[in-house]
């Protein structure tokens, strides 16, 4: 995030807001100058840069809209962001001041549709919010900050450390006083520093830039340490001996879960995200992150979410201490059960729905509820598989077949124009002759969507073979007026 | 068979089988078609609940297994509770199972990646015993993969259908190997009868009963679902007249 302390100060509430166009500049002392501590994208317009005197940024615009820089604030409020990441993204977030975040996306990228879904849709909502931002990801922590701040514009996925051999030095996360030095001995871009031997660097640099170039391309490991939000229930547990035992590790994860649970029952509260946190000897974390479509808090179920997805945990020398906390929590009372004399009680179906949203995702489980539209391919939408019923009936009349060809195949056919349905069509190389045919059901292209369907037509056939099978045909056009569609017929569906 | 000497004695051992069978399990209700011919050829008089059965099209049914799909529709429509609906293949056209009765409100599909998930996921809502049935689009069921999701119908009284779909044609050898399901169908489509307009008439179906436990084999010459899931007895306009009574069994070579 390049303009991190002036998006905060746009974000306030309330009558403190600085002007939402226009330049602004944050001003604090570095020393015993009064210097721009930072600049938003229209005073760098102007030619104004962070770390540029005071003086000279006001001789460069006259009445420049100046206040007082308060890192400790931003770093509060990129702490809070990160709490707000943690929630939606991912269980492992940190604040990396001064103007970026970590995010650990290992096996929580599949919940928010894979990995470029992922940091489109997290850029796309703090853009939303007026924060700028810019994302990348790469497999070390190293790589990821360089990648961001560099290269991504304004995402970016490497899969390769060799991304990173191109990129100037200053992108490392070394203090400024190393980074002058190497560009005084002609270092211009990492791949230089790579390639050179360390002992001599050593001498004169400390171990700083090889440690930074090891964790950079992984050499070096460099864990992460999330964030906590206090009054989210949580429980942590240090065990006095490693473990690593996939049933020990079960075992655990039972017995915080029900401790969990117990915490969640006494605030009435229902879980509708759990996050188990996997602390390991040599300081790493994994984690799992599971999701409820409704709030919950049955021990034996949310456990066994958690144990389905146990097997993707690497334990590597053991495990001393487990983190279980539920980052989304919403209110769960009794309530009262509906059920209608005489009638059996309707089953509640919502643990099977997480046992599966778990497995395929979220985006493979839905019900489909009609659209007003007449389209075949528009004409249905998915919904949450758990949402109350909409009602909603496409209309009975007109066939439709069982399966639908996406995109509809085109077809080689012999008919007659205007409005005769083929006399037979060529489909996957097989030839068929129709016997029987119904239609044409003229379906109009929607102007109020698509400029390009303003004229379009569609003339739908049913037609039935010498065997019996039966498909939906169309051609697009009505058969006269050349500015309708192409004249050509495709195959669309298959009848049963 | 020659139960008019003793039908009592008979109906006796037949319900000491069932109770040895059924050892501590749900009851299991029956899903009669409504047509007289089919549930005579039934053992309980209808489709078995708390069991799998397996249903497969005919010649190009083997790739799009469109009137096996409606079929099973047709028998989830008469049968009250959610479906659960594991596809691979998000081909299926959802105003089309609403024809065959099958109300959009009460279908969820699962979109699984590969056969192996579908299975895991058609074992889950077998094994839950909320849904009023699962149906699954599948290629291969092996006997030990259709014995477990067989175990797990029985025990909940769902009522479990795999709709078999192969890729190639030359995949569908695999229908001839045995499994544990209770029941195998083979639906094909059949030339509709020709109406006195020009037009398409109701959809006709060769209903083959491949398969079927503690009972025989037989054929059937059906018209296709209606709007309830009901299917139709065949009703002979080429000849203007009606076929013989209701559900009278044809022989097809």
């Amino acid at each position: 995030m390049p303009t991190w302390p002036t998006d905060r100060l746009r974000r306030l509430p309330g009558s403190a807001k600085p002007s939402p166009d226009g330049p602004l500049v944050l001003l604090g002392r570095d020393g015993r100058r009064r210097v721009v501590m930072a600049a938003d994208a229209h005073a760098q317009a102007l030619g104004i840069r962070p770390g540029m005197a005071a003086t000279q940024a006001h001789a460069l615009v006259p009445d420049l809209p100046a206040l007082a820089a308060d890192p400790a604030e931003d770093t509060a409020a990129l702490h809070r962001l990160a709490q707000w990441a943690q929630k939606h993204y991912s269980p492992i977030v940190a604040a990396d001041p001064p103007d970026g975040l970590l995010i650990d996306a290992t096996g929580a990228t599949h919940l928010a549709g894979g990995p470029q879904a992922m940091l489109a849709g997290l850029v796309d909502r703090l853009t939303a919010t007026g924060i700028q931002a810019r994302a990348a990801m790469a497999a070390t922590i190293g790589a990821a900050h360089a990648l961001a701040r560099s290269k991504a514009n304004p995402i970016l996925v490497a899969c390769d450390p060799g991304a990173l051999v191109d990129l100037p030095i200053a992108a490392l996360r070394l203090p400024g006083g190393i980074v002058a030095g190497l560009h005084r001995l002609g270092f211009e871009y990492i791949g230089a520093l790579e390639a050179t031997p360390r002992a001599p660097l050593a001498l004169r640099f400390g171990q700083e830039p090889g440690r930074r170039l090891d964790q950079a391309f992984g050499r070096r490991a460099e864990p992460i340490t999330p964030v906590t939000t206090p009054d989210t229930p949580q429980i942590h547990r240090v065990f006095a001996e490693p473990i690593a035992a996939a049933e020990t590790l079960a075992l655990c994860t039972a017995e915080l879960t029900a401790a969990l649970c117990a915490v969640l029952d006494s605030k009435c509260l229902g879980a509708r995200r759990l996050d188990l946190l996997f602390h390991r000897v040599d300081a790493g974390i994994a984690a799992i992150r599971i999701g409820t479509a409704k709030p919950a808090r049955d021990a034996k179920h949310l456990a066994r979410l958690l144990c389905a997805q146990l097997e993707s945990i690497d334990p590597g020398f053991g495990i001393e201490a487990m983190t279980l906390s539920a980052p989304i929590a919403e209110p769960l009372t009794f309530q009262p059960a509906t059920s209608r004399l005489g009638e059996a009680p309707v089953a509640d179906i919502a643990g099977l729905i997480d046992t599966l949203a778990n497995r395929v995702g979220t985006a493979g489980l839905y019900r489909l509820t009609p659209v007003e539209s007449d389209i075949p391919e528009r004409a249905m939408y998915k919904i949450a598989p758990l949402a109350p019923p909409t009602l909603l009936r496409w209309p009975p009349n007109w066939p439709r077949p069982p399966r639908l060809l996406a995109p509809p195949e085109p077809v080689e056919t012999m008919a007659l124009l205007p409005d005769n349905p083929p006399v037979q069509f060529t489909w996957r190389g097989i030839r068929r002759r129709i016997r029987r045919a119904d239609g044409p059901e003229r379906l109009y292209g929607e102007w109020h969507r698509h400029e390009a369907e303003r004229d379009a037509v569609r003339d739908y056939f049913q037609v039935e073979d010498e065997t019996g099978q039966r498909f939906w045909l169309f051609r697009a056009g009505d058969g006269t007026h050349p500015e309708t569609g192409s004249h050509r017929w495709f195959l669309h569906g298959l009848f049963g | 068979m020659s139960d008019a000497r003793s039908p009592t004695a008979l109906q006796a051992l037949r319900a000491r089988i069932a109770a040895l069978e059924a050892h501590g399990q749900a009851p299991r209700g029956v899903l009669p078609f409504g047509v007289a011919a089919l549930d005579a050829s039934l053992p309980e008089g209808g489709l078995l609940r708390g069991a799998l059965h397996e249903v497969a099209g005919g010649g190009q049914g083997m790739l799009d297994a469109s009137c096996a799909t409606l079929f099973a529709a047709g028998i989830l429509a008469r049968c009250p509770g959610q479906v659960l609906w594991c596809l691979t293949k998000a081909d299926l056209f959802a105003p089309a199972l609403a024809q065959a009765g099958l109300d959009p409100d009460r279908v969820i599909y699962v979109e699984a990646a590969d056969d192996k998930a579908v299975m895991a996921c058609f074992e889950e809502g077998l094994r839950h015993g909320g849904l009023g049935g699962v149906v699954a689009e599948v290629a291969r069921l092996s006997m030990i993969a259709s014995r477990r999701l067989q175990l797990a119908a029985e025990r909940t009284g769902t009522l479990g259908i795999a709709v078999r779909r192969w890729r190639r044609p030359a995949d569908a050898v695999d229908f001839g190997q045995p499994t544990a399901a209770v029941t195998r169908w083979r639906i094909s489509a059949l030339p509709s009868a020709p109406l006195p307009v020009p037009g398409v008439g109701r959809a006709r179906w060769l209903v083959e009963l491949i398969r079927n436990r503690a009972g025989e084999c037989a054929d059937f010459m059906m018209e296709a679902c209606d709007e309830t899931g009901h299917l139709g007895v065949f009703a002979n306009l080429a000849h203007g007249s009606l076929a013989p009574p209701a559900g009278q069994r044809q022989a097809v070579a």
